[in-house]
């Protein structure tokens, strides 16, 4: 045998290097393409969404006297009048301001919002109005104002563009530089509900938040406990047979259902079915009661899979050792295994959740995708039954409208999701260091 | 002459088709150590699992024959497994501490026994169980740091503590020192002897040093069967069968 030293290593050693080396490289590779990928990710999302947090607003004081007041309440188109209200209001600011332009004031005040009227009467008919007394008033300037301040709208296209003309964007340029027309935080995207075609500058995602807030409430109120307690008496109480065999591999299979189907299931049942038969208020079209039926179908066996695992990752010497004590076998479950399972049940439940938050496929189905102008719910039916809409499909209805304006709303809509998904997460990070316990 | 405990007659343990013990008849005696030795898969363990009926969290396993504590059939349709459980205590192979304090380590049976009026009657009976098992001193000052902290051979007497706080009647013990050092192991094998006062106490051990030293009575077990069972002295010193003969001198095993 010859002599072989250990400074250099032999044929087989070094191919045996090189295979790991190449592994490694693949492997940081492959990272490094999913990070580049999500850094793409964020930055388009932040780079479009962004915009959707602020908003083109005309600031100006308006006076109004009770006589103004009195005559348009009389009048048949109540918010015909309250615009010439704030035409005559908004010419008064732009003379003050020294502004010439040639656009007649009817045309000056078509840079604002069409939603500007009911805007202003609303707060005419509420207690903070003063009649004959100046109040400062930030009115919402149009989608197309808002896109020339924002970069979408810009000169070049303005004779294909019916919605705006020069006239007007000079006009514009004019009052930013008065300071009458600046973009501020508008905190009505994330508190408002969502508007008309023809008004984007006015869409919010509020009840769209609260839609999907209700609809939760509903999807943890039954999906938690039920597979929680599915996966406790399966994994530890039930007896190993054929039937449970089956149970078992069925719960596996409806976690690869796609979700569409729940939606058709969720409009077989519980529309068609159990709303004309239970008259209940809450069983109907767009309530985000029904919506939480349906995602709890689709969350549970999202649920009771990682649960059962969990409860199965409990090793067993900790089983025995409260049965050798004399623990009933429930005792052994409740006060041993089930604490040590938490981490992982809390993770994975709070997984299944966040997948829930963020479906829209079965949610189209059941009609959670309403156009909603409405109010925020004044009482329990309200917020249950009433219809409503949720985060990820309101998303899809921004997207599928076709004023861009709303398609940086639709962005906009994603960042406020995403930041909901990654609390559900850091909450189950949370947790999971919390209970996480040495045995 | 002792009282009989515990007596086995005809004992038969199936895992499925598995024949894995077979027509075993064993009498454990009151305040005698007995030791089960033998080969790896000769079935003592399986047995010793049947005293508690610990061998039913197993679905496919099944017991045949009787096996009578005090006179009364333990797989006896009447009987509730978790109650004999309290009577016949189990330490295991493994130290197998819950990731509690020491505290509730050992208060732990007494609380789902209802066995202590108050908190000073549980913190008397944790005391005298972690004295009884010889760990009272190393661990007094800390009852409130987590069991799965102490060294290996600490916490295996912290598993005996928690056994005997419930007041067991018998104390089986499974391979108790085999994760253990010489010198934990002889303060088990100490504490043994003075468990003894108080219970009967089966062990099974791979070491026949171990069973000669601690118990009075050794049953040898070979691929399912009891081939020998008497006083320790007798068969360690004058093996009536070839085979117990063949094992002890270390020619198979």
């Amino acid at each position: 045998m010859t002599h072989s030293s250990l400074f250099a290593s032999d044929k087989r050693t070094a191919s045996r290097n090189r295979a790991e080396k190449r592994f490694r490289a693949y492997g940081i590779i492959a990272i490094s393409v999913g990070l580049a990928m999500l850094a793409v990710l964020i930055f388009t999302i932040i780079r479009s969404g962004s915009s959707a947090f602020q908003q083109s607003f005309v600031s100006f004081e308006v006076m109004i006297s009770q006589e103004e007041v009195d005559n348009a309440e009389k009048a048949l188109l109540k918010t015909g009048v309250y615009q010439k209200i704030i035409t005559a209001n908004f010419e008064k600011a732009v003379t003050n301001a020294g502004i010439v332009t040639e656009l007649s004031p009817k045309d000056q005040g078509k840079i604002l919002s069409k939603r500007v009227a009911s805007q202003l009467r609303e707060f005419v008919l509420s207690d903070n109005f003063k009649a004959d007394e100046p109040i400062a008033f930030q009115f919402l300037a149009n989608s197309s104002i808002d896109g020339y301040l924002k970069g979408r709208v810009s000169r070049e296209g303005l004779e294909n563009n019916k919605n705006v003309s020069v006239e007007q964007l000079n006009f514009s340029d004019k009052l930013v530089e008065a300071g009458l027309l600046k973009k501020s935080f508008n905190i009505e995207f994330i508190t408002g509900s969502d508007a008309s075609e023809n008004s984007p500058e006015a869409a919010g995602f509020g009840s769209a938040i609260l839609g999907s807030f209700a609809m939760m409430i509903v999807v943890v109120a039954l999906s938690l406990p039920i597979g929680v307690a599915a996966s406790i008496y399966l994994e530890e109480f039930a007896p190993k047979n054929r039937l449970t065999d089956i149970i078992e591999v069925n719960i596996s299979n409806l976690a690869a259902v796609p979700s569409i189907v729940y939606g058709i299931l969720g409009l077989a049942l519980f529309l068609n079915y159990l709303g004309p038969i239970s008259a209940n208020d809450w069983i109907r079209n767009n309530s985000p009661f029904v919506g939480g039926l349906v995602l709890a179908l689709m969350t549970l066996p999202r649920i009771v899979i990682p649960t059962r695992a969990a409860l199965k990752a409990v090793p067993p010497s900790i089983r025995d050792a409260a049965l050798g004590i004399g623990a009933s076998k429930m005792q052994t479950v409740f006060h041993h295994v089930l604490p040590l399972a938490m981490p992982g049940i809390l993770t994975g439940t709070i997984i299944g959740l966040a997948q829930a938050l963020g479906e829209s496929a079965p949610l189209l189905l059941i009609g959670l995708v309403g156009f909603i102008g409405g109010e925020i719910p004044a009482n329990v039916d309200q917020f249950f039954g009433g219809p409503n809409t949720v985060m990820p499909a309101q998303i899809y209805q921004w997207a599928s409208r076709a004023d861009p304006a709303f398609y940086e709303r639709a962005w906009g809509g994603i960042i406020i999701l995403l930041v909901f998904l990654i609390s559900m997460n850091a909450i189950a990070i949370v947790l999971r260091r919390r209970f996480e316990r040495r045995w | 002459m002792q009282n009989i405990k515990i007596q086995a007659s005809n004992v038969h343990v199936y895992y499925g088709d598995n024949h894995a013990i077979k027509d075993v008849s064993v009498d454990i005696q009151d305040n005698t150590v007995t030791s089960f030795i033998g080969p790896s898969g000769c079935g003592k363990s399986t047995f010793l699992r049947c005293l508690n009926r610990m061998n039913d969290t197993i679905d496919i396993c099944r017991v045949e024959g009787n096996i009578d504590l005090d006179g009364e059939n333990i797989y006896d349709r009447r009987v509730d497994p978790v109650q004999l459980r309290a009577k016949v205590g189990m330490v295991f192979q493994k130290p197998n501490p819950f990731p509690k304090s020491i505290y509730d380590n050992v208060a732990y049976g007494p609380r789902i026994h209802g066995t202590a009026a108050g908190r000073a009657e549980l913190d008397e009976i944790v005391e005298k169980s972690l004295r009884k098992a010889a760990i009272w001193d190393e661990v007094k000052d800390r009852l409130n740091a987590a069991g799965t902290g102490l060294s290996g051979g600490q916490q295996q007497r912290l598993c005996i503590a928690r056994a005997i706080a419930t007041s067991p009647e018998v104390l089986l013990m499974d391979e108790p020192c085999s994760a253990l050092d010489p010198i934990a192991t002889a303060q088990v094998e100490e504490l043994i002897h003075e468990l003894r006062e108080s219970f009967s106490v089966v062990i099974v051990t791979h070491s026949m040093q171990q069973a000669a030293r601690v118990s009075q009575k050794t049953a040898f077990f070979h691929l399912g069967n009891v081939i020998e069972f008497g006083d320790t002295t007798q068969i360690f010193n004058n093996p009536k069968n070839k085979k117990t003969q063949d094992y002890i001198t270390g020619r198979i095993g």
